[in-house]
């Protein structure tokens, strides 16, 4: 796949989060042939809604847009789909400003095409959250006007070449382990993106790594630049499986309703633990003095983040938080010339009837 | 009723969009920054029928099929891509546990389960 030598272990812990994909992905299918809880044939309009959709819960099965449900789950549900979605866009930022400083023509291509999928990524999203009765406008504007959040993890700067790699290797892999669970939530839709962006998303934790390891193997200033970006991403990833289970706000609701399948603590020791041999392998120091494998929990003790950091830049106060709205807000701007200009050539074509639009489907007019 | 979705006269509070994925509520939106909303379908080899794959918004059919090449199939997902408008679509029902499919519940033998073979006929 990478046409050649990758360093990166095939029976390790990415590929075993590739398999956690498929298994959610196989599991989505088997909970679909089982069908709805009680009725086969669909004979539960009698049913109390919120009694038929805790059903349905309780049997793995999905919540699907035109169901029933708490407006409690719906809003839940937005939120954080908006801001996953949020996150993906803004995240292109970070890795752009090195598109056009990529150190070859290859690891440009490779850039080009990840910042792409992100991209992707935050529309795939866009359109799950949309099913749940909010439009893709309004989510734009509930961003540009702060009143959304995006993942703190964006609001700290790339400073060197490195950073891309340790973005790579630690923000997406603490992202993919994030995720893998969220290819089982209870929301069609959400589960559905999440399959295909978990897929997508293993091609760029190990682009980081290989770019880590390129370096680390390198000359000595470059084997100094990887470390120093570890040195730098290492608690911002760790903080990104958000506040520690005693504070968490959403999580028991979210849990019952399997939205959430792991707590946050759960999910960030589950990140440490997957980190700590791919560091073996890097020749790179994770940057905890207190990092050590205890034996009786089977797992790494390790110094947990700044909570109080997290809390501050989630407030707005990162050393780039401004900056990546400004950003933002200055593209929309920027584009609306060309969204006016797109809606009124396909109002004057329209205008000219039918004879004027290609017909999209050129191959078969009846649906097979 | 929202404005791009059509339900089947009838068939319960409608406004809602036909496929799973891309069913708003009633009263939803419709439309983004005046971007109608398509639907895409995607054929993954020559052989195999076009499946939804998802939705994306795009002033015309042609932008929206540009759209969803660079949406769906960026890993050579598709051979051959439909965009169509979700407006134009008409959904069965409103929510999936309707009447709507009630007729075929009690003609089991429309399936060959149905009926007992005798032992020994061949190519039954």
């Amino acid at each position: 796949m990478h046409g050649h030598h990758s360093p990166v272990p095939g029976d390790g812990p990415a590929s075993g989060l590739l398999d956690q994909v498929e298994e959610a992905e196989a599991a989505l299918r088997a909970a679909a042939e089982r069908g709805r809880p009680g009725a086969p044939d669909g004979h539960a309009v009698d049913a109390d809604p919120q009694e038929y959709f805790t059903a349905l819960i309780e049997a793995d099965q999905k919540i699907e847009p035109r169901d029933w449900m708490p407006d409690a789950y719906r809003r839940t549900l937005i939120r954080q789909i908006a801001q996953h979605a949020h996150s993906e866009i803004i995240g292109m930022q970070p890795e752009g400003n090195w598109i056009t400083r990529a150190p070859s023509l290859k690891r440009k291509a490779i850039l080009l095409a990840k910042v792409q999928d992100e991209a992707g990524h935050g529309l795939y999203l866009y359109a799950a959250a949309e099913t749940l009765g909010v439009s893709r406008d309004e989510l734009v504007e509930l961003l540009l006007a702060g009143r959304q959040k995006y993942s703190s993890i964006f609001n700290y700067p790339t400073l060197t070449w490195a950073d891309v790699g340790a973005i790579g290797w630690l923000v997406d892999g603490a992202a993919i382990v994030n995720q893998v669970p969220l290819c089982r939530c209870s929301y069609g839709p959400y589960a559905r993106a999440m399959i295909r962006i978990c897929k997508e998303e293993s091609f760029h934790q190990r682009q980081g790594f290989e770019i880590l390891y390129t370096l680390a193997h390198g000359t000595p200033a470059q084997r100094q630049m990887a470390q120093d970006a570890v040195d730098r991403w290492w608690y911002p990833s760790l903080a990104m499986f958000g506040p520690p289970d005693r504070d968490s706000v959403h999580s028991a609701q979210s849990m019952a309703w399997k939205i959430k399948r792991f707590s946050n603590d759960e999910l960030r020791q589950r990140f440490v633990d997957m980190c700590v041999p791919q560091a073996e392998v890097l020749g790179l120091r994770i940057p905890d003095p207190n990092l050590r494998w205890n034996p009786e929990r089977q797992s790494y003790d390790f110094t947990p983040p700044d909570y109080a950091e997290l809390m501050r830049v989630i407030s707005g106060d990162g050393p780039c938080n401004r900056q990546r709205m400004a950003r933002r807000r200055r593209a929309h701007t920027e584009g609306a010339w060309v969204r006016e200009a797109a809606a009124a050539y396909a109002a004057k074509r329209a205008g000219r009837g039918p004879a004027a639009t290609r017909p999209a489907a050129r191959d078969g007019r009846a649906a097979a | 009723m929202s404005d791009h979705a059509r339900t089947l006269p009838g068939a319960g509070d409608g406004g809602r969009t036909p496929s799973d994925d891309t069913s708003r509520p009633a009263n939803g939106p419709a439309r983004h920054g005046g971007w109608p909303l398509w639907e895409v379908f995607v054929r993954p080899r020559r052989g195999l029928a076009h499946h939804h794959v998802g939705s994306l918004h795009a002033p015309d059919a042609e932008l929206a099929l540009r759209n969803a090449r660079d949406l769906y199939t960026r890993r050579q997902e598709g051979v051959s891509i439909w965009v169509v408008p979700a407006a134009a679509i008409t959904a069965s029902s409103p929510d999936e546990k309707d009447a709507f499919f009630d007729p075929a519940a009690d003609k089991v033998y429309r399936h060959p389960t149905f009926y007992e073979v005798p032992e020994g006929a061949p190519h039954l």
